[in-house]
């Protein structure tokens, strides 16, 4: 049958392609949109490597269609940082050293940015508990977790 | 493989009844993609039904509430009254998965999926929650705990639709709660779980309840034995004892790497009595 044409908002701008009904989020998004920040790893939404936001939800995108975009807005990893300029989130993973291989980087980013965003302030519970989707395999959590709180206290100016 | 995304119940049983079990119901995909992506379910037309209304909103109806079956679960955990009324839904909502998996994970999912482990089906079970199903000779209304029949298996005929759950408006000083046992907190499937309902009257003594049990059998279990055992009492420690005995004994579950039968059926009498303690407390709470 013939693909769908699908018009959708990807980190701020209108972005149309074509897609077959099994082609997932995840694989368009790399695959025709050439956004290749967002990582597969399981591709059965058990590491959240793959972690995008639609309207704002946090999801993985291999277990969302590319079909179902239409109409959304999708932010990725590339919309993260302005231009040159890294997110406070990035600037910390780095200072932190809270990545080794960097194929959960992405996923975790998100994640964390769709969790600030709910709440500025997180406990280092609330923050495990947010992040417990996404899988590391290399740095163990500690820095990471430790990246996201002091990127949550310097956004908040404290 | 069709994609169609009616905006209609009516659209969306005529695309159902066309395909004569070829076609499958989308709506969080959580489970339904890993099985594609498996090979386990190679579905002819996917049926999206997130365009329906009725499906993806929650209403309050006089007390009752209204959720549509492809509500994902972030949105009935970030509802504005929802988990104050029915904590012991929301107990299980927030168990499913992941926080990106629960951002399209649908209780209706849950429940369509018909594992025995599910976690907010004790929770609806317990509740008393009704599923409303449409269909080409119209609608009918099935209490959840007759909706599933057993692993992968439920009374949904294949050109009928899962459109809602209504829960019942809540008698003054109740209270719910779920419990379930797993190895880690997070990211994982229920070995056992309870969940407890419970209503008192004005002298504290416990006039109303529902307990049911996931994972210790070939589907959720509604156990009224259990209930009785907290009936006429202040579910103190002697009502709590017999609640576990009676909920042990209810439970015929599996041996597998997860646990065993014996194992499975002791937790569910100790998780029993504790969904009992925290419903009493968020009953106490509620008056």
């Amino acid at each position: 049958m013939a693909k769908h044409h699908v018009t959708a908002t990807v980190n701020g701008e209108t972005v149309e392609f074509l897609c077959e009904t099994r082609q997932t989020l995840l694989e368009v998004l790399r695959d025709e949109l050439q956004l290749t920040g967002t990582k597969e790893g399981c591709g059965t939404g058990d590491c959240g490597a793959c972690s995008v936001t639609v309207n704002g939800r946090l999801v993985c995108s291999c277990l969302v269609l590319g079909v179902e975009a239409q109409g959304k807005s999708i932010c990725t990893i590339e919309g993260m940082a302005q231009g040159e300029k890294l997110h406070p989130l990035q600037r910390k993973f780095l200072e932190h050293a809270a990545l080794q291989c960097g194929v959960c980087t992405p996923g975790f980013l998100v994640a964390a940015r769709s969790l600030l965003e709910r709440n500025p302030d997180p406990s280092e519970a609330e923050v495990r508990y947010w992040l417990a989707g996404n899988l590391c395999r290399c740095t163990g959590y500690q820095k990471i977790v430790e990246a996201v709180l002091d990127a949550a206290r310097e956004l908040r100016g404290a | 493989m069709r994609y169609e995304a009616p905006k209609t119940l009516e659209a969306a049983l005529a695309l159902l009844v066309s395909r004569e079990g070829q076609a499958r119901v989308l709506a969080g995909g959580t489970d339904l993609l890993v099985q594609m992506r498996a090979g386990r379910a190679e579905p002819a037309l996917l049926v999206d039904v997130k365009g329906i209304p009725e499906m993806t909103s929650i209403a309050e109806e006089g007390g009752a509430f209204r959720i549509g079956a492809a509500v994902p679960c972030m949105d009935l955990i970030d509802h504005p009254r929802l988990p104050a009324v029915w904590p012991g839904i929301i107990d299980g909502v927030k168990l499913i998965g992941s926080i990106q998996v629960k951002g399209r994970a649908t209780m209706g999912g849950n429940l369509c999926n018909a594992s025995p482990a599910a976690d907010s089906v004790p929770g609806l079970i317990a509740a008393g929650a009704t599923a409303s199903i449409a269909g080409p000779k119209g609608r009918r209304e099935l209490p959840v705990a007759d909706f599933a029949l057993g692993p992968g298996k439920t009374a949904l005929a294949p050109d009928e639709l899962l459109v809602s759950f209504l829960l019942p408006q809540r008698p003054p000083r109740s209270g719910d709660a779920y419990l379930r046992f797993t190895p880690r907190t997070e990211m994982d499937i229920a070995v056992a779980g309870a969940a407890v309902n419970l209503t008192l009257d004005a002298q504290s003594v416990c006039s109303a309840a529902r307990v049911s049990l996931g994972a210790v059998a070939e589907r959720a279990l509604l156990v009224p034995e259990a209930a009785a055992a907290l009936l006429g009492t202040r579910v103190d420690a002697a009502a709590l004892e017999r609640l576990g005995a009676a909920a042990s004994a209810a439970c015929r579950p599996i041996d597998d790497k997860r646990g065993t039968r014996e194992f499975r059926t002791r937790v569910t009498g100790v998780l029993a009595r504790r969904a009992a303690a925290i419903a009493l407390e968020r009953a106490k709470e509620a008056s």
